[in-house]
């Protein structure tokens, strides 16, 4: 067991006090970021670049590594009890994450995300240890081609968010399709649905109608019914910790968020984003009760959870290996690593294999104390429910303002935000499901760039995506997901007649 | 009522924390028009590590806002920087082809140019399994069926495309068949070239330096005069193609001129220290140093050389 020793080696390296201490710090500090929404993780780690370049290169990184990671576990804070996604990652998160919020069960639902995340953490750790070159290998492999049959997989698979309503569904999918589409396109270069305003030239950030259609829109949503309806948040009911019942239905979801975000975040073109939404579709297709999905069940957000913190491990593989930065995240950790001259990629792990090893046995040490620093938080998390409801929705407005501000430091994003929130606001009074707008907004730039690359590459010949296998497979899976239930209920229906 | 200065005391350290990055003198705002990984974003991370090492900054703030060759950044810039002192731009030669060709609403006349920094050549690289293993093999390959040839590179219109038109041109295939396939920064392109998704990847030398050396990447030939290293240049292999990609520093829109030299004194404090040269060597940049009117002239120039370019290779016309 080679790996073995070598991951002894970095054991060693970690657990030495100062490395302990800059763990903790980095942890900490990437709780609070991932907590204040507008400040996300890469800003962070760059702002503190300059100051660490004295630092000796193993601490630096592995507090950066911590920070990285620390942002995912206190993202879904936020997320879950103010219904405001600080980053993109945890937008699946609040779906369900909030529901459960509003039914008494926040303790459970940032129970389940921290536990989830350590677990996710750890797997995707484990798995980075052992296979961080063959998983490369395969990831490499995936193309244009290959891209584009995941994103028509993650468009199936998403009529789990569409809610009751299909024609509903997917009007607010079509709205999120537009959405997305506006501004300066990527093959070509051209502007749509500019209309003059410089501003719309970016295309609008996605944690921007995040926020609007959930935060805000829901705020006008309840202060439009402030004096008709009486108080219908509860507090908190029952434990503030997870029950037994809790653990049950968590820990498979648990499992299969890992497996499948952790690919995603080795892939060049993943993301952390997709995963969380085949994660929770995963979810409510296999669920016991899927009429809970969108009245806070707990697998909706055990999986997703899992699934953004294996993505973000999964991200340090082709980093790695390859040298190769696939996130804004990834690409500041490469730059600080470079500051250090040292250049990420097969050559690391022999040149520098103490500070290759003992970065990966921090992610260990780092997760375990995530864990022991978010359980208590919990239960002081958890009072910020108690206040009065217009106090409240007033803070979650502040919030929801600053941070969509703190993200381009953009007046115009402001406007926008309200502006959606007002969208989100109709939306919800004639009741269309939101979460849809969000997954076209994502998936639809994402799916039109690859279809049009794999084209160009393919020569305007679609089978392409059929006769290459992954990509084939996918498409095939793809298939069989939507005939597959109606054939299974033709035989068992026409089986007794029979 | 605890719970409710908990919120409070958050919307505080967020406020700290949002106004000393947006207004602190001492913080340089740099905007890098590129998604993480590529070589507008190595250039501008090691001069703000150049600024910083010869003391001109105290600390910096890197946006990055990739796609479109540098123009979707070029708009954010042009319109949320306005007037400010503290920020920069890094940009070059590609977006100049950008603007052109996407007929952006912005353009580098509505920013204050500051000094170019850098220019860097191209390399035509294919996958280790490509089964081209001369520049020759490729191009003859392409002559005779030109979309079976796929080219990765960075945005549409930007250098990897000219130098692909350039390439065309060279061997008598028509602009508009050239197969060009537009990655978003630098590190999707890798990726695509690795993995054998692409028949050919043009980039900066800095970008695929590693892969190259750690043979995952074929390199065939450099758009330099002369051979760069162990690659071959374009020149010496019998095709008359040089092309150099150029970097420089642009400051916001509506300075004062004495506002513009002190940026561009503060810019080449740092390009005079060691931190900046030690840059250089490793991502293989030459030093082009043009600042203020002169640099002003050249961009003019090179607007206008492009888009002839562009033009005579059927890229600008739309």
């Amino acid at each position: 067991m080679e790996v073995f020793d070598l991951l002894m080696q970095g054991f060693q390296v970690a657990m030495q006090p100062k490395n302990l201490l800059w763990c903790l710090i980095g942890v900490t500090f990437g709780t609070a970021v991932g907590v204040l929404p507008g400040i996300g993780p890469a800003v962070a780690i760059a702002l503190l670049l300059p100051i660490t370049s004295k630092l000796d290169p193993s601490g630096a990184l592995i507090m950066f590594a911590g920070i990285y990671y620390g942002a995912m576990y206190g993202g879904s804070t936020t997320s879950i009890l103010l219904n405001t996604p600080g980053e993109s990652a945890t937008i699946v998160t609040a779906m369900e994450g909030n529901q459960m919020a509003k039914r008494g069960r926040a303790g459970p639902a940032l129970c389940t995300a921290a536990v989830g995340s350590f677990v996710a953490g750890t797997i995707a750790t484990v798995l980075l240890t052992l296979l961080a070159p063959q998983v490369v290998d395969i990831a490499i492999k995936f193309g244009p081609p290959e891209y584009f049959a995941l994103m028509v997989l993650a468009f199936v698979t998403v009529s789990a968010v569409l809610g009751d309503s299909t024609l509903r569904g997917l009007t607010a999918l079509f709205i999120g399709l537009g959405i997305g589409v506006v501004g300066i396109e990527n093959e070509s270069g051209q502007a749509r649905y500019v209309m003059g305003i410089p501003q719309l030239a970016d295309g609008i950030e996605v944690v921007t109608v995040a926020v609007g259609l959930f935060a805000v829109g829901e705020t006008f949503y309840n202060a439009s019914k402030l004096n008709h309806v009486a108080d219908t948040i509860e507090r908190v009911k029952g434990s503030i910790l997870m029950t037994a019942d809790d653990w049950k239905r968590s820990w498979k979801p648990w499992l299969r968020g890992t497996a499948i975000g952790f690919p995603f975040g080795a892939m060049p073109a993943g993301g952390a984003e997709i995963p969380t939404f085949l994660s929770y579709a995963t979810e409510k297709k296999l669920a016991k009760h899927p009429e809970e999905f969108g009245k806070g069940a707990i697998e909706g957000v055990a999986g997703p959870e899992a699934a953004n913190n294996a993505s973000s491990t999964g991200v340090m593989v082709p980093l790695l290996t390859l040298g190769l930065p696939t996130s804004a995240t990834a690409a500041i950790l490469l730059a600080a690593f470079q500051q250090y001259g040292l250049q990420p990629g097969p050559l690391l792990f022999e040149t520098n294999a103490p500070l290759v090893w003992g970065l990966i046995a921090s992610f260990y040490v780092g997760n375990i104390m995530l864990l022991i620093l978010n359980l208590p938080l919990i239960g002081i998390w958890i009072k910020l429910l108690e206040i009065p409801k217009p106090q409240l929705y007033a803070g979650i407005l502040v919030f929801a303002t600053m941070g969509v501000y703190g993200m381009r430091q953009s007046p115009f994003d402001v406007f926008l935000l309200y502006v959606i929130g007002l969208l989100g606001f109709l939306m919800r009074r004639y009741g269309f499901p939101t979460a849809p707008v969000i997954v076209g907004m994502i998936l639809g730039p994402l799916a039109e760039s690859q279809l049009r690359r794999s084209l160009s590459i393919s020569q305007g010949d679609p089978w392409v995506f059929l006769q290459r296998p992954i990509s084939g497979t996918i498409l095939v899976i793809t298939v069989l997901l939507v005939v597959g239930p109606w054939v299974w209920r033709k035989v068992k229906n026409t089986q007794p007649a029979a | 009522m605890k719970a409710l200065s908990i919120i409070r005391g958050a919307a505080v350290a967020a406020t700290i924390a949002a106004s000393t990055a947006a207004f602190a003198i001492d913080n340089l705002k740099v905007m890098v028009p590129a998604n993480p990984g590529g070589g507008w974003d190595s250039t501008g991370r090691a001069l703000a590590a150049a600024m910083q090492s010869a003391g001109s900054v105290k600390s910096v703030q890197i946006d990055n806002k990739g796609g479109a060759a540098g123009t979707i950044g070029l708009a954010q810039f042009v319109n949320s920087s306005k007037g400010d002192p503290n920020a920069i731009m890094i940009g070059g030669m590609v977006m100049v082809g950008g603007i052109i060709q996407n007929k952006s609403a912005v353009d580098l006349s509505m920013v204050t140019p500051l000094a170019r920094l850098t220019e860097e050549y191209l390399v035509v690289v294919v996958p280790a399994s490509s089964p081209h293993k001369t520049m020759k093999d490729l191009l003859a390959a392409f002559k005779a069926n030109p979309g079976s040839i796929s080219w990765g590179g960075g945005s549409a219109g930007g250098s990897d495309h000219i130098l692909a038109g350039m390439l065309a041109n060279a061997v008598g295939v028509e602009g508009g068949k050239v197969n060009y396939v537009p990655f978003k920064g630098g590190g999707e392109a890798v990726s695509a070239v690795i993995g054998g998704h692409v028949a050919a990847g043009i980039s900066g030398v800095s970008e695929f330096a590693q892969h190259i050396a750690s043979g995952k990447m074929r390199a065939l030939g450099v758009s330099a005069p002369a051979k760069q290293g162990a690659i071959p240049s374009l020149k010496e292999q019998g095709y008359d193609v040089v092309l150099g990609n150029w970097r420089g520093v642009f400051g916001a829109p509506g300075i004062t001129t004495a506002q513009r030299d002190a940026l561009i004194k503060a810019i080449e404090a740092g390009v005079k220290s060691k931190v900046w040269e030690e840059s250089l060597k490793k991502n293989e940049w030459m030093n082009t140093w043009l600042a203020g009117d002169d640099y002003k002239k050249f961009i003019d120039s090179d607007v206008k050389r492009i888009g002839d370019i562009l033009a005579g290779l059927g890229l600008g016309k739309k």
